[in-house]
This record gives structure tokens, C-alpha cells and sequence, in this order.
């Protein structure tokens, strides 16, 4: 039975458990005199039934849906004659699509080695054999469920608790899938980085002055020894994230500083969404941007002072980043410059002190921790921005300060390394991993730094 | 008596200082947001300049004769022939009708060029929605190619840009003009096809298609898990490590590199579980991992903004927990997690960079139809077009932007109307 079908059998065989349990705890009350004499109302004990009923099989379905491929793969690739077992991963791989194609009937079976149609055949075998498995499985679970949750139902049964103790777990569950996705980040990035690091030292990938990652087909082939040192990538980074950050933190904070201190309160409801408007814009389109219209203006302006920037030079990006950067730098800022207590303002004000003298020796000093927390956020973001820079960066690693030069980063390697043909354990496709895994980690410690100053200097205040 | 001269003399000089700097002040915040202002319009305006035109594309009108014997079909209802027929002789006969003065095979192939590379087929669709018109005349409106699109909308603007053409094409496309048998009229390819190599083929149906498979499996996993998780973490999580752990997971999630979940996706939906790749479940697992953070952190705020009062009236009256929230608690927080649930899905389905990771990046020409079909979304479309070398591609990005980009204003629009209709203050 298909997956799906078998799904809404489930669902319509759980809907008739409540239906019984709740018709047998009302038939219970009954002679007792009413439902008033139950335990629960008689709605719990048909979901105590319901629950029964559908959760077992729903997470074998679930289980078998996530293990039942690889398993049978592995049946079928382990019970193979020993003269066609594969020696490498790409071969394994090969084979395994050969005959997972002969077996869905996508390929015809004609001319292939007797030893691969016994196998297309054992594994179809074991597909029909694990779906009839599944089928039965569920179905014994559904009506073991349901029989079990109706005979349960009893005037003095605490259905309530028990559905709620249920309840609570799958509450949980959903709560704890957050630390499951950091636990999945971590595992899938480490783990491929740590086979990376076994072809290339980790040393060399972080001090390394050389990134050209082109391993070749053949040996003798120029650049045949691809070299992975990652620090052009770092630079490039960081040069682009830099010019972002001039971009952006003057214009952010400066803004912020008008919008929270001197700007009419209706200014501020018509100006505020308005520059929230770049936060809503898809990087994808500030890419464009970036790569048609700012490069080639910063291009043509350096060629009428006689400069010469390169068509994917590190300042367009940059810009560019940094104007996507401005509201989240001024958001962030306006929050914490609001949070700093009028008397603070007063008492500055009562001094003599200007406005501004106020905004700059007293204001700004006091939000200082939340600003440097929300600039940290910002760097992380421009750190981890990827759209921009694939449109309009560019690919060859350059180690240069120089903005106006074409610098590539960290995260348009990862793209260029993940896209197109892969197999997926050459030290090519590993880099990017190894690549990912830093940018993680060190993202990962500016947000941890940058929420504990933020949540530090909100305490202060309140 | 001339010391406090000297001071107040001072003081009033330092005074129109300090004025001064205060202004200075407040036009350094003025520059600031009109920068920022300024950014959004230029960004706007350079979109809409250069994507508007792609909504109209160039036609020429032709005599189209469905000749029996150039075709190569004697019956429309014989699929084979169908299969095997010269579909793009008619438009190339008619074009030698029109230009009858035009000999050589360079001339001709020149000639041909014209016309889209699909108008053949394009004219396979309409003469099998009319099938009397086998062997019959007709005058139609063909769709040009897109080298000539590009050439006749810069030159109705004044700047002509034929460096893809040859003068004999320059020259016919004037005399066209002139006896009004060229025209601009609506594109119609742009929002009901799927991608195509050739820019006037090619439209965005599939992308948006893909987008919204994409979107509604984010919306399906992610409204009801992070509602879940929000509910837990208020309403039943007692203050300890573990709580604080999770807290601290979801505040940092929120701020992970989308590019990382990409990686995520790649080794663990595709690698490890063997989810085939390009498709809308895989971008949409994806995508909810990524959005999950927003949208538990909106319905957070949702669930807090509910006064306690109303939960402990429920309690007071003998609801139990899990009573008081179902029944009074998620109703009223509804519009706000709402609201935010839109703002996450705006953010996934403005995404591109960890769809780029799990192959939804192929050329993919059918327009999906299910979860499982191959497909692409928009954002990434958007990237592959700008990839694309032809010029007429320029325009078509711009265009796909523009409909992404209202479709995003029309969820902000929504959110920020669900949230002042629905929300109540307390």
C-alpha cells in the first residue's frame, strides 16, 4: 500500500477509536447516571483512544520512511558475489543507481550481468516484501491500539491525564526539534570535515596562502594537486564584510539616532517601515543589483578617475551589503537607545547640555553594550551572507586589502563547490564542509557573544 | 569686571559652537535615513526600469499557410505524424512569403532568425486547437525572437542595441515597422510557461509553482511545530538548565547563515536519508528548519501578550492546563502567531542560498505538478537567469523580481492588516 494511502487509513481507523471510546464511556455513564460520574469528559477518553490508535504506527511509518531505503540498499549491496562487489564509493554508488533502476523498471534488464538482474530482482523482492511488512505492521498496531484504548475506558480511568501526559511529551518533542537541528548542523558539518582533514591537514586549511580547489581527473594534468588554504577566503570575507559594516553602521546607527531622539512621532510611523522595506528584500535581488547596476557604475566611476576596479570588485558587494545591513543595524540600535531611561536624558538636559551633547555623552554611552551586541549580529549576518556575494563577487582567490579588486569569500566557494557535478566524498566537495564548519563556529561565537551582551544590557535597564 | 566680560564673550562663542554642532548633528541623522530612503527607491526604480518591458513582447504579423504537404501530416488525429511533422516550415514559409525578394541561404537563415526558435510549435498548439485550419490561411501575430525583442523595444526607446543583428535584419524589422506588421503586445509566455533556454520561451509558471509546493510544505510543518514549541516553552517549560538550553538553541538558530542549513539539507536529507534531490519536500524540510526560529519566537511573543488574567479566570473556573490554553490561551494568540507565520514564510520563500545546496538549482522545463516532481522557486530562477548570458534574460530577471517581490509585498500587506484587524489590546 502507498505510503500516503496507508497514512489516511491510519487517520480514518484513529477517527473510529474515538468514536468507540467516546460512545463507550457515554454508554458507561449512563446507567451511572450521567457523564458527570466519569472520571474525564467523555471527549478525552475517545482521545486517549485516538492516541492509542494513531501514534504507534504513525512512528513506524515515520521510521520506515527514513530507514527503509538505506537498509534495503545495503541488504542488496552486501549480498552481492564477491566478483562485482565494488571496490570504491563511486563504484558502489554506480552500481547501487544500476540496479535500483532495473529494479523500478526505469531501465530495461537486457544485456546486464546475471549477477545485477539477481540483485535488481532481490532488491525488488524485499521493497514489495518490507511495503507488506509496513502495511501489516500498522495495521496490527492500529487495531491493537484501538482495541487496547476502548477496553481501557472505565468510569474511574483518568483519561485526562493520561491524554494530556501526551500531550505534554509531544509539546516537548516539538520544542526539543530546535536543539535537534543545532545537534544535525553540528554532526553533518564535523563529520564531513573531519574526513576532509584527513586528505588535507587542518593546519594547512587554516594557514594555507593558496586556495585553488580544482582537483583534476588525471594525474598529469596542470593543477593536478588542488590546494586548499582557506586564508584568501577569510580575507575576501572579511574585506567584504568590512565595507559592508562602513556602509552600513554610520547609516544605521545615525538613522536610528534620529528616528529614536529628534524625528516627530509621525515621521517616525511613515520613515521606520519605510527603511524596513531592505530588511524584506530577498538577497537574491540585492544581488542583481549589485552584480547590474552597482559594479558596473563603480566601475565606470573608477575609470573616469583614472582607477581601475574590477567588474566583481569587493566594494560592490560590499556596498551593496551594507545597505541590506541598515535596517537590522538601525532596528537594533533604535531598540536599545529607546531602553535607556528618560531621567538619564533629563538629567543631562538639566546640565545645559545640547541634544546632541546628550545623545553623545550620555545616550550612546549607555546603549553602547546593546549597540556593539547588535553591530556584533550584524557582522555575523554579513559574514554568512551568500547571495550577494556569488552574484557579485568574484571566484578566483585573491590576497589583496585592495576593495576595489575582485575578492571571492567563504560562502560563494561553498556554493561553487556544492553546485554542479559532485561525488561526494572528493576533498573538493569535503572543503566545502570544512569551509561550512567554519563559518559556523565563528558565527556561532559573535551570536553567543552578541546575545549575552544584548540580554546583559537589557537587564541593566529594566 | 573685563574677566566676566571675557567669559560671557566666551561662553557665547562656545555657545554658537555647541548650536552649530547640534545642527551638524541632526543633518548627519537627516543624510542618514535619506541614504537609506534613497537606497530603497533607487533599488525600486533601477527593478522596475529595467524589468517592466518584459510584460510585453515583440510580435510579427504573417500569413500563415498550414500546408498538408509541408508539414507532412494528413491527419490531426494521428499522434505519430504529429510526432514527426516539420512543424517549423510553415513559419519559415511564411516568412519567404513575406520577404519574397529574399534569396541565398545565409539571407534566409537571417530571415529566419526573426521568428522565436518555438514558433513552430507554438503554431502546432493552435492549429491543434483548431483543427479546420489544416490546409487554410490565416493572418497571426507571430512571437520574435529574442535578439529582435531586445532590438525593437531599445529602438522604440530611442537607443537602438543591434550588435546581435546583421543590417539586412535592421532593414526588415524597419520595413515591418513601418507597414505596422511589427507590434508589442502582452507577454503571455512570461507567467504561463515553465523555463526555456530561449529568453522569449521562457516564463516563470514553474518557479512560482515550485515556490508555493515549497512554501505551503514550510507552512504545514513549521506553523503547527513552532506553535507547538512556543506553547511548551511558555506556557508548560519549568525554569531550568534544560529550558535554557533550548532557549539559547533557538536564539542562535535564528541566526545561523541560511547558507549552513543548505549543508544540513545536503547531508542529512539527501546523503544520509536518500530524499531524491530538486525536489519541493527536501527545500521544503529545509526551509522549515530555517523558519522554525521565527516562527517560535513571533508565537512566543503572541502567547506572552495574553494577559494573565485570562488564564487564571480559566484555572479559577477548574480548567485544567491544557484546558485554559486550547480554550482561551492559542485563540486569542492566533492573529499574532499568524502574523508571524507570515513573516517566516516571507523569509523562506525570499530564500535562495540553501535551495541552491540541495540541486534545486536544475534547468527544469515541466511545470510541477507534486511534491515529488523536480522543480525550482523563484528566488532561484531569478539567480539562474541572471547567470544567463543573453541579454533579453536581463529583462525577464527584472520581471521575475517585480512578481516576487509583490508577492512578498502582498504577505507583509497581510500580516501588518491581520495584525491591526485581529489583534486586541489589552
Amino acid at each position: 500500500m502507498e505510503s500516503s494511502s496507508l497514512f489516511l487509513l491510519m487517520l480514518s481507523m484513529a477517527a473510529l477509536a474515538f468514536y468507540l471510546g467516546r460512545g463507550r464511556s457515554l454508554a458507561m455513564a449512563k446507567p451511572l447516571g450521567g457523564i458527570r460520574h466519569l472520571h474525564s469528559l467523555p471527549s478525552y477518553y475517545g482521545l486517549n483512544a485516538f492516541l492509542w490508535c494513531a501514534l504507534p504506527p504513525l512512528g513506524i511509518l515515520v521510521c520506515w520512511l527514513l530507514f527503509n531505503e538505506p537498509l534495503i540498499n545495503s541488504l542488496v549491496m552486501s549480498g552481492l558475489p564477491e566478483e562485482i562487489k565494488p571496490s570504491s564509493n563511486a563504484d558502489y554508488n554506480l552500481l547501487l543507481n544500476k540496479i535500483s533502476n532495473i529494479a523500478n523498471g526505469v531501465m530495461s534488464s537486457q544485456g546486464k550481468p546475471a549477477s545485477v538482474i539477481a540483485a535488481a530482482d532481490h532488491m525488488a523482492g524485499l521493497r514489495v516484501m518490507s511495503r507488506w511488512g509496513l502495511t501489516a505492521l500498522c495495521l496490527i498496531l492500529a487495531m491493537a491500539g484501538l482495541f487496547w484504548g476502548w477496553r481501557r475506558v472505565a468510569a474511574d480511568f483518568r483519561a485526562r491525564q493520561a491524554v494530556e501526559s501526551v500531550m505534554e511529551n509531544l509539546l516537548l518533542g516539538c520544542a526539543c526539534l530546535a536543539i535537534f537541528t543545532t545537534i544535525g548542523i553540528v554532526l553533518s558539518v564535523l563529520f564531513e570535515s573531519i574526513q576532509f582533514f584527513r586528505s588535507v591537514p587542518f593546519f594547512d586549511f587554516i594557514f594555507g596562502l593558496n586556495w585553488s580547489p580544482q582537483t583534476a581527473i588525471r594525474e598529469d594534468q596542470v593543477g593536478s594537486s588542488g590546494s586548499f588554504g582557506a586564508v584568501p577566503l577569510f580575507v575576501g570575507t572579511l574585506l567584504v564584510s568590512a565595507v559592508a559594516m562602513f556602509v552600513a553602521v554610520p547609516i544605521g546607527l545615525m538613522s536610528a539616532i534620529y528616528l529614536a531622539e529628534y524625528s516627530s512621532k509621525s515621521t517616525r510611523t511613515y520613515v521606520k517601515p519605510a527603511l524596513e522595506v531592505l530588511a524584506g528584500i530577498p538577497t537574491v535581488v540585492y544581488g542583481f543589483f549589485a552584480a547590474l547596476t552597482v559594479a558596473p557604475f563603480l566601475r565606470n566611476l573608477g575609470a573616469d578617475f583614472g582607477l581601475s576596479v574590477s567588474s566583481e570588485s569587493a566594494l560592490a558587494a560590499g556596498v551593496v551589503m551594507g545597505v541590506m545591513i541598515i535596517p537590522f543595524i538601525s532596528s537594533l540600535a533604535d531598540d536599545v537607545i529607546t531602553a535607556v531611561p528618560q531621567a538619564m536624558r533629563d538629567g543631562s538636559l538639566a546640565m545645559g547640555a545640547t541634544h546632541s551633547e546628550t545623545v553623545r555623552r550620555v545616550v550612546i554611552p549607555a546603549a553602547l553594550p546593546g549597540i556593539v551586541g547588535g553591530i556584533m549580529l550584524a557582522i555575523s549576518r554579513a559574514i554568512g551572507e551568500t547571495m550577494i556575494v556569488v552574484m557579485a563577487a568574484g571566484l578566483a582567490a585573491k590576497l589583496t586589502a585592495n576593495p576595489l579588486d575582485s575578492v571571492t569569500t567563504v560562502t560563494v566557494q561553498i556554493v561553487t563547490l556544492l553546485t554542479g557535478d559532485q561525488e561526494f566524498d572528493s576533498p573538493k566537495t569535503l572543503a566545502a564542509f570544512a569551509l561550512g564548519l567554519m563559518l559556523f563556529t565563528v558565527t556561532l561565537l559573535l551570536n553567543i557573544f552578541a546575545l549575552h551582551i544584548v540580554k546583559k544590557y537589557r537587564e541593566q535597564y529594566e | 569686571m573685563s574677566k566676566s566680560m571675557d567669559n560671557l564673550h566666551k561662553i557665547k562663542n562656545s555657545l554658537k559652537r555647541r548650536s552649530r554642532a547640534e545642527a551638524r548633528f541632526r543633518w548627519y541623522g537627516r543624510v542618514a535615513i535619506l541614504i537609506g530612503l534613497a537606497a530603497v527607491l533607487l533599488l525600486f526604480a533601477d527593478i522596475i526600469g529595467k524589468g517592466h518591458g518584459a510584460f510585453k513582447a515583440t510580435y510579427i504579423k504573417l500569413e500563415v499557410h498550414y500546408d498538408r504537404d509541408l508539414l507532412g501530416v494528413t491527419s490531426l488525429a494521428d499522434t505519430a505524424q504529429l510526432m514527426e511533422a516539420n512543424w517549423d516550415a510553415v513559419p519559415k514559409a511564411a516568412l519567404r512569403e513575406r520577404f519574397a525578394d529574399v534569396s541565398g541561404r545565409r539571407n534566409k537563415r537571417q530571415l529566419y532568425k526573426l521568428l522565436s526558435n518555438g514558433a513552430g510549435f507554438d503554431l502546432k498548439d493552435h492549429l491543434l486547437a483548431n483543427p479546420l485550419l489544416l490546409d487554410q490561411t490565416e493572418t497571426l501575430w507571430i512571437l520574435a525572437d529574442d535578439d529582435i525583442d531586445t532590438y525593437y523595444k531599445s529602438w522604440l526607446d530611442g537607443e537602438p542595441y543591434a550588435a546581435r543583428l546583421s543590417n539586412k535584419q535592421v532593414q526588415w524589422i524597419d520595413q515591418l515597422h513601418q507597414q505596422g506588421q511589427i507590434r508589442l503586445q502582452l507577454n503571455t509566455n512570461l507567467l504561463t510557461r515553465g523555463d526555456s533556454r530561449e529568453p522569449e520561451q521562457a516564463g516563470i509558471r514553474g518557479a512560482v509553482m515550485g515556490s508555493l509546493l515549497t512554501l505551503l510544505l514550510t507552512l504545514m510543518l513549521s506553523f503547527p511545530i513552532g506553535v507547538a514549541a512556543a506553547i511548551y516553552l511558555e506556557e508548560f517549560a519549568t525554569k531550568n538548565r534544560f529550558t535554557d538550553f533550548i532557549e539559547v538553541n533557538i536564539n542562535n538558530l535564528a541566526a545561523v547563515p541560511s547558507i549552513i542549513f543548505g549543508l544540513l539539507g545536503l547531508a542529512v536529507f539527501i546523503n544520509f536519508f536518500h530524499v531524491p534531490r530538486s525536489v519541493p519536500i527536501v527545500g521544503g524540510l529545509v526551509l522549515t528548519l530555517m523558519t522554525l526560529p521565527t516562527v517560535i519566537i513571533t508565537s512566543r511573543a503572541a502567547i506572552k501578550s495574553v494577559p494573565p488574567s485570562i488564564r487564571e479566570a480559566a484555572l479559577g473556573m477548574g480548567a485544567s492546563k491544557y484546558q485554559m490554553v486550547l480554550h482561551h490561551v492559542l485563540p486569542l494568540a492566533l492573529p499574532g502567531m499568524l502574523t508571524g507565520a507570515i513573516i517566516g514564510m516571507a523569509q523562506a520563500l525570499g530564500e535562495t542560498a540553501p535551495l541552491l545546496m540541495i540541486g534545486m538549482v536544475a534547468f527544469i522545463v515541466d511545470i510541477p505538478q507534486g511534491f515529488t516532481d523536480p522543480a525550482t522557486v523563484l528566488p532561484v530562477q531569478i539567480f539562474l537567469w541572471a547567470d544567463s548570458p543573453e541579454r533579453a534574460f536581463i529583462e525577464k530577471t527584472s520581471a521575475a523580481i517585480m512578481v516576487l517581490l509583490s508577492f512578498l509585498l502582498i504577505m507583509n500587506i497581510s500580516a501588518v492588516w491581520l495584525r491591526k484587524r485581529l489583534e486586541r489590546r489589552w
